[in-house]
């Protein structure tokens, strides 16, 4: 399970400056158990960006946003509520962000960071890799990670080594930056690249002590303790 | 005479790169800041080129500085954090290394320590902006330093990128480096005057010196190495051939160099030679090219 938490409100309106049709999606899996992108947690952003002005098209809570065909399946329901939005503003984890966004021709927001586990991952059935870096940057690179895309993790875009499209590590690899461009360019927002990027903070990628702190991981601290001759 | 002074003046620069070794001999590096004394403006050193363990730059350059040559501190992202990043650029700045190009780094993979890890703390855009705002006065947390650098910082650019996109992505990422601080642009080798003379017009509007990069060609198979494997760079099949047909390939090779550093003369704010390896013939290609 991937575990997320929302996104500052200020910071998800942010990035919908400037649009006034939006459609939210959820996940009901690893977001609904986080309480950050469950039918409540969409329900509750829908009220929110009401009260801000905005018209939701519509919203809708899949099982499994990592699960491409699934996603492509239950939108294709909702096609006119989706296709007449701005934007989606996706509630999930970064693989479901990018899932989503490689799914539809459409600008996706990232309305989640998603936490550091702390060596721990999810499993899922796409290429989607997220990072846990709990500061999430899909908003700036059309819902491809520069961090797991890019094997620099360059956030200012492409370095030098990038030969014919392919990363200087091997020629089997894309360049990350390359797949960025080319889904900006078809979403007609290469305005984005203009970006200066702050530095990340990796400081917030260590996991949240709270994480550990799981009844297994409290039984385990008298065994731990005694170990150690406390 | 100095590389911002030259720069800002408008003069034709010229500059020259030089590779540390791997050990602590450094016959060689006073040898050739001997030679290239007073025929460049100043000289880049190079920050563990390839990601191949060696000398360090910083050293290098402050050797240079003692035989009263001018360095240009190649800072790469790939093996310090933003700590030792702007600890370094300090102790440059009191070593009396004043120049300083950003670079993001070559893989660790493409070296001799392949399974080393990445750094990447920064990216050069990041790094250039930091570089600004040491020379503020603050590190990049804001705190206030006591005595501050006033570094002249440069960059690089790929004018050879080999697809629609990485051409745009470098000029966006050009525009980048320059609202970050960069004051100076060094390319990736050019082969290709009329390619060059096109990228120049894309970039004029940026008012910001290009420095055209040139490396020598020492043989054919250098040149088809080139040309599979190093990103951006291509060596037309005519230059190969007119390589392969001269009885004497060095003779040619520096022929080459000079008769192309007069093409590119025009058409930007200098030259930046890499001789990898030929840095005592850096004179003689000069002299060729008549300048």
């Amino acid at each position: 399970m991937l575990r997320s938490k929302q996104k500052p409100f200020e910071e998800i309106l942010r990035y919908l400056e400037g649009e006034n049709r939006v459609f939210i999606l959820g996940c009901d899996g690893c977001a609904q158990a986080s309480g950050t992108g469950g039918p409540v947690q969409v329900a509750e952003m829908k009220s929110k960006l009401e009260a801000e002005g905005k018209t939701v098209t519509g919203t809708d809570v899949v099982p499994f946003l990592c699960e491409k065909a699934l996603i492509k399946s239950r939108l294709a329901r909702k096609a006119k509520a989706v296709m007449s939005a701005d934007s989606i503003l996706v509630l999930t984890c970064g693989v479901g962000i990018q899932a989503v966004a490689a799914s539809v021709n459409k600008l996706c927001h990232p309305g989640c960071d998603t936490q550091n586990l702390g060596g721990s991952r999810g499993e899922w059935p796409g290429s989607e890799r997220c990072a846990e870096c709990a500061e999430c940057v899909l908003e700036l690179t059309g819902g491809i990670c520069p961090l797991t895309a890019c094997t620099k993790h360059l956030l200012s875009g492409q370095c030098g080594g990038a030969s014919k499209g392919k990363c200087e590590l091997s020629p089997d690899r894309d360049c990350g930056w390359e797949l960025i461009y080319h889904r900006l360019k078809a979403l007609g927002r290469l305005d984005k690249l203009s970006y200066l990027a702050p530095p990340k903070s990796w400081a917030k990628m260590a996991p949240d002590p709270a994480i550990m702190s799981s009844p297994e991981y409290a039984l385990e601290m008298p065994a731990v303790k005694e170990a150690s001759g406390e | 005479m100095s590389l911002r002074s030259d720069l800002e003046s408008g003069k034709f620069v010229i500059t020259a790169e030089i590779g540390p070794g791997k050990g602590t001999d450094v016959t060689e590096i006073a040898e050739v800041a001997e030679l290239l004394r007073g025929r460049v403006t100043a000289a880049n050193v190079t920050d563990q080129q390839s990601s191949v363990m060696r000398l360090g730059s910083l050293a290098t350059c402050h050797l240079l500085v003692d035989h009263h040559l001018e360095p240009v501190l190649q800072m790469t992202c790939r093996d310090r954090n933003r700590i030792a990043l702007q600890s370094d650029l300090l102790s440059a700045w009191v070593l009396g290394v004043h120049n300083v190009l950003a670079l993001t780094g070559d893989l660790p993979h493409l070296g001799d320590h392949k399974d080393a890890i990445g750094v990447y703390d920064l990216d050069s855009v990041q790094l250039l902006s930091v570089i600004s705002r040491l020379n503020e006065g603050y590190d990049m947390m804001g705190n206030e330093l006591q005595g501050k650098p006033d570094f002249f910082a440069g960059a690089v650019v790929n004018p050879g990128a080999d697809t629609e996109a990485s051409f745009d992505l470098q000029l966006f990422k050009m525009e980048k480096k320059i609202k970050a601080g960069a004051k100076f642009f060094q390319t990736q080798a050019v082969y290709e005057p009329d390619k060059f003379a096109r990228f120049m017009k894309r970039v004029e509007g940026f008012g910001v010196p290009v420095l055209a990069g040139v490396i020598p060609l020492k043989s054919v198979g250098m040149a088809r190495y080139m040309n599979k494997n190093v990103s951006g760079v291509f060596v037309p099949e005519e230059t190969i051939q007119r390589l392969a047909a001269a009885e004497d390939k060095t003779r040619a090779g520096i022929d080459l160099c000079a008769e192309l550093i007069r093409d590119l003369k025009d058409l930007c704010q200098g030259v930046h030679i890499m001789p990898i390896g030929w840095e005592k013939r850096v004179p003689e290609i000069l002299d060729k090219a008549g300048l």
